[in-house]
Formats: C-alpha cells, sequence, structure tokens
C-alpha cells in the first residue's frame, strides 16, 4: 500500500527528536527480523490462541437484525478476548517483541486504560516491569483501571500536564521513553506515532480481519459489504480493515468520536475537523488551531479522546478507499443502551459508536447484504460513566 | 561566513533561550536587548508549542503561560521585526514541526527572512525527515540547525557532514531542564563531530550553573541554557529581566574561564 517503509501516501514518517531516533530504528530492525522468525511466529500464535482466547466469535446478531430489518448484522466479539478488548492482540506481540529485543521494562499510554489494563496483563505475564502514563482526568474517569492496571504489578503515572487526556499520556510517555530507550521499549496503543509503530499495530491487528473473512467465509460462503468499527488512533479500525482493503466492494467504516456535535467544539472528529499536521511522530490529520496547536479534544470515550488518527486511515480517508462518519456521545449511548438490551451484550463506549453508525446504516440496505460491526471491547468499564450520563448515582 | 557562525568568534559563545511571550510580549522583547546588551552571542526564542515533547516541566509550563497570554506565530513574527531594528545578533526560532507545517513551510520561512530570523531549531525533525524543510530554509538563506544526542554514535558523522549554522549537541538524554549532573561523553561526540565538519559545536540540555557552563565550553564553542533561565522568568515574572540579565553575564564570563586541568 505505502510508496516506502512508513509512508501511507504523505501520511506517517518518523518525527522524533534525535534522543529517539535510534530507539525507532531498533525497533524496526527487530520487527523485521522477529516478524519471519518461525519461533517468535510460533510463539505469539500460542498466546493469541491460549492466552488471548482467539480466534475471538462472530456472532450473528438475529434480534438486531430483525428489528433493524436491514442488512444482516454480524458482530466480531474483541470484547471476549482476556483483557476484554482488542489491545491484547497488539500488547502480546509488542512485550513478547520487547522480550526478544532483551529488554525489561515496558511503557505505555492509555486513554480509557484498556491498552494500560492489556500491557499491565502482558508484562506480568512475560515478567517485565511495566509502568503506564494516564491522563489524570482519564485516571478518575476510569478509577477501576487504575486499580486493575496496579494489581497487575504496573506502576500508574497521573498525567498532569496540558488537558490531562490521551494526547497529554502519549507526551509523556514519549518523553519517558527518551530518558531511558536501553532497558526499555514504548510499547504504542495505537496504528499511531512514528513508524515502524503504525505498521507494527496494524500487523498485530489485522488478525481481526483475517478471522472475519474465514468466519464470514464459512458461515455465509461471502465477504461482508460492510465493515464497521469506531475510530480514536485507529488500531481496531485499522486491525478490521487491513484485510478487506483489496477487496474493494467491501465498504469501509471508521466511526470518530463527535462528542457534543461536529459544529460544537466539545468533540474528537479528527476527519470531520482536522488538518494535516506533523504530531506524536507521524504526518497525519489533527484537530488543531490555525498556528497549529493541537486542539484540546473531547468525548464521553476516553478511548476516542484523541485529536489525531493514524497515518493509514488518512491516506484510506483521502483515497476514499474507508470512509469515516461522526458518531455524538448521545448516539453512542444509546446504541451502548440498545445493544445491551436487544443482544444481552455491553459494549465499550468506544465500539458503541461503530454500533450507533450500524443502527443508522443496516436498516438502509437489503436484507441480503452483510454487515459487520467489529465490538473492540465490552462495557463494564463504562457502567458507571453511563449511569452518570444519564443522572443516575451509584453507590459502589 | 553566516551570522550564526560568527556568533562564535568571539571566545565560546553563550547561547540563551526565552520562551517568546512568556510571561508577555513586552518582557520577551526587554530581555531580548537585555541578554545582547549583558554577553549573548545568539539567542533562540521559542515558538511555544501546545505539546511540547521534547521539553520538561519548566519549558512546558511557559509554552502554556505564553499560549494562555495570547501568544501566537504572527506576533512573534512581529516581535522579532521590531527587535531587529536595534539588535545585530543572530537569533534563532526554536519550536516543533507543527507549528511550521501548519502555518506553511514556505510562508514561514519567508516571514522569518522578512523579520531578520537567522536559523531555526526543530527538535522533532530528525534527519531522516529533513529534506522538506530544509529545501524550503535554503530557499530563504534560512539555517536549519541539527542536533545531536547521547544515543546518536554512528549517526553523528552523517548529521553533521550536512549540518548548517551550528550543531546542538544533547547532553543528556531525556528532556529539557536543569541536571546536577551531566555524564554523557560529550567529548567522545563532539571529535567525531570534528571529523567532519568545521562547523562550530553548542552544547546544551541540563546547563544551568557557572562550573557547569565552564565544564561544557571545555568541550565545544559555546553552551545553551534554557530551563534554568525559564525559571528565573517563572518566578519573578515581569521583573525577571535584570536579574536574567547578570545570569546571561556571569555564564558568559563562565564559559569563557580556563578549565584548571
Amino acid at each position: 500500500m505505502s510508496e516506502k517503509a512508513g509512508r501511507y501516501g504523505e501520511y506517517g514518517g518518523q518525527y522524533v527528536p534525535e534522543t529517539l531516533m535510534t530507539a525507532v530504528h531498533e525497533v524496526e530492525a527487530a520487527y523485521e527480523h522477529y516478524k519471519n522468525d518461525p519461533d517468535f511466529v510460533k510463539e505469539l500464535d500460542t498466546l493469541m490462541r491460549e492466552y488471548a482466547g482467539r480466534p475471538s466469535m462472530l456472532y450473528y446478531a438475529k434480534r438486531m437484525t430483525e428489528d433493524l430489518g436491514g442488512a444482516k448484522i454480524y458482530l466480531k466479539r474483541e470484547d471476549l478476548n482476556h483483557t476484554g478488548s482488542h489491545k491484547i492482540n497488539n500488547v502480546l506481540g509488542q512485550v513478547l517483541l520487547a522480550k526478544r529485543m532483551g529488554k525489561t521494562r515496558v511503557i505505555a499510554e492509555t486513554g480509557a486504560g484498556q491498552h494500560g489494563v492489556a500491557t499491565a496483563t502482558a508484562a506480568a505475564l512475560m515478567d517485565m516491569e511495566c509502568e503506564i502514563f494516564m491522563g489524570k482526568e482519564d485516571t478518575e474517569r476510569q478509577a477501576l483501571n487504575v486499580f486493575r492496571m496496579e494489581l497487575l504489578g504496573a506502576k500508574v503515572h497521573p498525567v498532569t500536564s496540558g488537558t490531562m487526556t490521551l494526547k497529554d499520556a502519549v507526551n509523556e510517555t514519549m518523553r519517558e521513553w527518551s530518558k531511558r530507550v536501553d532497558d526499555t521499549l514504548y510499547v504504542l496503543g495505537s496504528v499511531m506515532g512514528p513508524h515502524p509503530f503504525p505498521m507494527i499495530v496494524r500487523d498485530f491487528q489485522s488478525v481481526i480481519g483475517k478471522e472475519i473473512r474465514s468466519q464470514l467465509m464459512e458461515r455465509e460462503g461471502k465477504l461482508p459489504d460492510a465493515v464497521i468499527a469506531c475510530v480514536g488512533g485507529g488500531s481496531n479500525a485499522m486491525g478490521a480493515f487491513y484485510e478487506f482493503i483489496p477487496d474493494t466492494q467491501v465498504e469501509l467504516i471508521g466511526c470518530e468520536a463527535a462528542g457534543l456535535g461536529v459544529d460544537n467544539p466539545k468533540n474528537a472528529a479528527t476527519i470531520a475537523n482536522g488538518t494535516k499536521g506533523v504530531f506524536h511522530g507521524m504526518k497525519s490529520l489533527f484537530c488543531q488551531n490555525e498556528f497549529g496547536q493541537i486542539a484540546p479534544v473531547y468525548s464521553i470515550s476516553a478511548g476516542l479522546d484523541y485529536p489525531g488518527i493514524g497515518p493509514e486511515h488518512a491516506m484510506l480517508h483521502e483515497t476514499g478507499r474507508a470512509k469515516y462518519v461522526p458518531i455524538t456521545d448521545e448516539e453512542a449511548v444509546q446504541a451502548f443502551e440498545y445493544l445491551s438490551k436487544i443482544e444481552g451484550i455491553i459494549p465499550a463506549i468506544e465500539s458503541s459508536h461503530a454500533v450507533a453508525y450500524a443502527m443508522k446504516y443496516a436498516k438502509t440496505l437489503s436484507k441480503d447484504k452483510i454487515v459487520v460491526i467489529n465490538i473492540s471491547g465490552r462495557g463494564d468499564k463504562d457502567v458507571a460513566a453511563i449511569a452518570r450520563y444519564r443522572g443516575v448515582k451509584i453507590y459502589e | 561566513m553566516s551570522r550564526i557562525q560568527q556568533a562564535f568568534t568571539k571566545g565560546k559563545a553563550f547561547i540563551p533561550f526565552v520562551t517568546g511571550g512568556d510571561p508577555d510580549l513586552e518582557t520577551t522583547e526587554k530581555l531580548l536587548y537585555e541578554m545582547a546588551e549583558r554577553g549573548a552571542d545568539l539567542i533562540e526564542i521559542g515558538i511555544p508549542f501546545s505539546d511540547p515533547i521534547a521539553e520538561g516541566p519548566v519549558i512546558q509550563e511557559a509554552d502554556e503561560r505564553a499560549l494562555r497570554g495570547g501568544c501566537t506565530t504572527d506576533r512573534l513574527f512581529d516581535l522579532v521585526e521590531r527587535v531587529r531594528r536595534k539588535l545585530e545578533l543572530p537569533l534563532v526560532f526554536m519550536t516543533y514541526y507543527n507549528p511550521i507545517y501548519s502555518y506553511g513551510c514556505d510562508a514561514f520561512m519567508k516571514n522569518c527572512k522578512r523579520v531578520g530570523i537567522d536559523g531555526v531549531i526543530v527538535p522533532d525533525l530528525p534527519f531522516e525527515e529533513k529534506d522538506e524543510l530544509k529545501s524550503v530554509c535554503g530557499q530563504y538563506g534560512i539555517e536549519l540547525i541539527s542536533l545531536i544526542a547521547p544515543t546518536s554514535k554512528d549517526r553523528i558523522k552523517t548529521i553533521a557532514k550536512e549540518a548548517e549554522g551550528f550543531i546542538y549537541c544533547v547532553s543528556s538524554m531525556g528532556v529539557t531542564g536543569v541536571r546536577s549532573e551531566i555524564t554523557s561523553d560529550i567529548g567522545g561526540m563532539v571529535s567525531l563531530v570534528r571529523e567532519v565538519t568545521d562547523l562550530p559545536v553548542a552544547i546544551g540540555f541540563g546547563i544551568a550553573t557557572p562550573a557547569q557552563a565552564q565544564q561544557m565550553a571545555a568541550f565545544g564553542d559555546g553552551v545553551i541554557v534554557g530551563s534554568a533561565i525559564v525559571k528565573m522568568i517563572a518566578s519573578q515574572g515581569k521583573d525577571c529581566v535584570s536579574a536574567v540579565g547578570q545570569y546571561v553575564a556571569e555564564m558568559k564570563a563562565a564559559a569563557n574561564r580556563k578549565t584548571q586541568v
């Protein structure tokens, strides 16, 4: 797809300080070596099956399909993975890579806490030191995940700089990495950052799309007509989309967080409102002002509350191969409640953005069409926040 | 010899850094005159950025103060245009790539030339990515300063060969900020540079005391001090000007004190 390694059209690249260049080159070389190393591949495959619980189910949502009265809806159940989201796919790969590189410590950013929990889990499993950087505001929104990470042996640093959310957590993890590169790998959580991370994360997540293809072929004997996923940085979407990029008849739809609405300043819809920029190691699209100051963004979902998007998504948007739609907080919360009631599945508030668009879209399609929604994570972590949103007080 | 290189012809150069617009543009203007008067050989003016990933807390907070105070790239161009009427010393902008890129690289460099900026330091634009900006800099005669770090090793010569203005030698891993001790092999880094270029080398990151300035200057051609000055600005606000001037004079003198062997 890319013209050269690390570039997706004009997007991507390696825009990091000189202090980190040797480190990113080291990761690049190690990944190029180990991705073809039979022992590495075998060990990762075993972990994916026996530890993470892959393959994840592709579930036919019969009641939802009948209720909406349009396309057949399948749910890709990444929420059933160990640690409750797709994040484990990438993390097992990267922490195993870190181990092979001789690193003894991993650090990571986290928004909602899903990537932090997954990283802490893999670090515990592989006996690595682990430190997680999380915006202070997010540590409050997702207090349970903070405790979960600590339980797994990780040290959690609340980040108090900037807007105290995901972008600031990334800033702080990059700063920390530049202090200690010798024994430490930055386990980036999404298809973003400097090359090789967008590629590595996409490759480790691409198992999602590969499974969708084989499971659906087995079940229906054909490819889906649309694959729908939520997009913050974009790792679950990239994982679900990548396999289908050459199959141009498969529509790829990313759902971004529109917060209070795309026209309201409180949103995180990068494709809708962003412009080209260079930040967090990559050239991509970002929410920013006329002087290139990164905008404070907002979403009810801590995991989508990010002012940028992975460079490969920026390219897929530009070429028109994928389309990106904004979903508001209210639509996402309604979808959260809808899927809970109609299928008995509580999706993460992030994934609920994808469910929300599918609810609008599936009914416009005929019954012979198939739509796959990537349920990237489970919603247990969000129950308290949704209760608050609805004005319900919960006593824990 | 460019104006930047001339800054290194009066003994060891002392290069102070201030964040533009911290605490306000008037104070920055006064600081520029004062620092030039008290012995600064070249001044780095930071264009504040919302997310400065190579900075420690001191400069992060300065950037936040400046942005809250309404500092913008255009206002800093105006400021430089004003001070240029009185100041002869080289002035360089230190900022991240996004403020330049989103302004438009061509428009940015054109304005740099118009107002009298001599060079730019862009910490998140490494050697591999520099060409897209360097070609524009070249059109307007603006020098793009290259950085080398303790982990650069084999990269040092490659970077130095294509460098211009001066080489910014990052003394320590991590982010900007005052350090009690600098342990990297600065001498080794500088001698690698010397093998391929005659450009001056200035050492920065972590330098705060006159003793450190003297020690680091011995390895290269100049020292860069940011966080220690920004700390003074943070604690004294608008009244910081004469204290910063005094500090600049002390540091310039210390950098030129002969090291006892």
